[in-house]
């Protein structure tokens, strides 16, 4: 009997932490999910502008399940961009998503295949903040927090993205200003994602290349010339302190924006 | 209801996903030269830009020709108030006030 105190009494300190952490990622996942459902408001309007169809939106929104490159997508649509350019524009935004995985991986060792497997559809930025944080809070993978955080992004997207689609069809998006939605939110994503000096670099690389290719090529060439060669720039220029320790493990995701 | 790019949100699936499985499934595959993982970081933040350039900075004509208007003065606004705040919806809120206040003005097309 007093020999089982001490091992009742670490479980049950064990359950509590478990169950603090848990809490700290729900109201954590909420904050998310209260700027993810407004966001997504904007990628409504922005794929209404694009002449996509409801369903288009709700497909986009569940099964790409990737914000920045969602509104990416709509913009290149919009330009009458080939399928192949929007998917290679598509891929370069979301590689990142390699470093996320990777620093998830670890935890998720003991998981079956098949489970990985569906866990990796949804681990957007948000996905991979809110979880690796609780993961480290508790020293192991927790198969319910990894869905708290995946759906925490999920959800109020979707629904977002068709309420955005919804009630930007009921307005006139030109005299609302609201057409600027989109370059706007494709600048302020950017400068989220912007953690030092090689970031900025390769935005601003990517501005200076993408504009006179633009002018001279069409658009759609100058945002795939950008994209590619801006990060060219970023490599060029002597890391920031903290950039010199950026590991797999610290990547920095944009959560702050509010994007799947 | 049209579902014409529904083809094209498996395509983007297709193309996102590997980056988000490998790892998870092929563990050692995120062994990448260090080069490689700075580039795939610095493409994030490089795509957003060109995309955010080319749409507030270049007109929809073919070909397309340098936009002077308030559009970019107002992607500058998003900008300004989202490196204040860290926030995009305030940003994007400030950048769609300033159009729609100027077109509503006659100072902005």
């Amino acid at each position: 009997m007093s020999g089982a105190t001490p091992a009742t009494t670490t479980t049950a300190g064990a359950s509590d932490a478990v169950g603090e952490s848990r809490r700290q990622l729900t109201r954590d996942g909420l904050a998310i999910a209260a700027y993810a459902l407004p966001v997504g408001l904007v990628f409504g309007l922005t794929a209404l502008q694009a002449h996509y169809s409801f369903l288009d939106v709700l497909a986009n929104s569940t099964i790409a399940l990737a914000g920045g490159a969602q509104f990416a997508a709509a913009g290149l649509v919009k330009d009458g961009a080939s399928w192949l350019a929007i998917a290679g524009v598509v891929a370069l935004i979301n590689a990142r998503h390699l470093l996320y995985s990777a620093a998830i991986a670890p935890y998720a060792t003991a998981q079956s295949r098949r489970e990985r497997a569906v866990m990796a559809h949804f681990l957007t930025d948000e996905t991979f903040a809110l979880a690796l944080a609780h993961f480290r809070r508790i020293g192991r993978f927790e198969r319910r927090g990894y869905w708290i955080a995946a759906m925490a992004i999920f959800v109020p997207w979707t629904i977002g993205s068709c309420l955005g689609y919804v009630v930007g069809g009921a307005v006139d998006t030109t005299r609302l200003g609201l057409d600027i939605a989109f370059p706007a939110a494709m600048a302020g994503l950017s400068l989220g994602m912007v953690s030092g000096r090689r970031d900025a670099a390769a935005a601003l690389g990517a501005v200076v290349v993408a504009v006179p290719v633009g002018l001279a090529a069409g658009a759609s060439l100058g945002l795939v010339a950008g994209a590619l060669l801006g990060p060219c720039f970023g490599l060029a220029v002597p890391p920031s302190p903290h950039e010199e320790s950026s590991a797999p493990e610290t990547p920095e995701p944009s959560s702050e924006a509010g994007l799947p | 209801m049209s579902i014409a790019l529904v083809p094209l949100a498996f395509l983007m699936w297709g193309v996102t996903y590997p980056s988000r499985a490998l790892p998870m499934l092929a563990p050692g595959i995120e062994r990448l030269p260090s080069w490689a993982v700075t580039y795939l970081r610095l493409a994030g933040p490089a795509a957003l830009a060109a995309l955010a350039a080319v749409n507030c900075l270049l007109t929809s004509d073919k070909p397309p020709r340098l936009l002077i208007g308030i559009e970019p003065v107002a992607v500058g606004v998003c900008v300004l108030v989202v490196a204040r705040t860290r926030l995009l919806l305030p940003g994007v809120a400030a950048a769609v006030l300033v159009v729609a206040v100027t077109r509503a003005m006659g100072v902005a097309a």
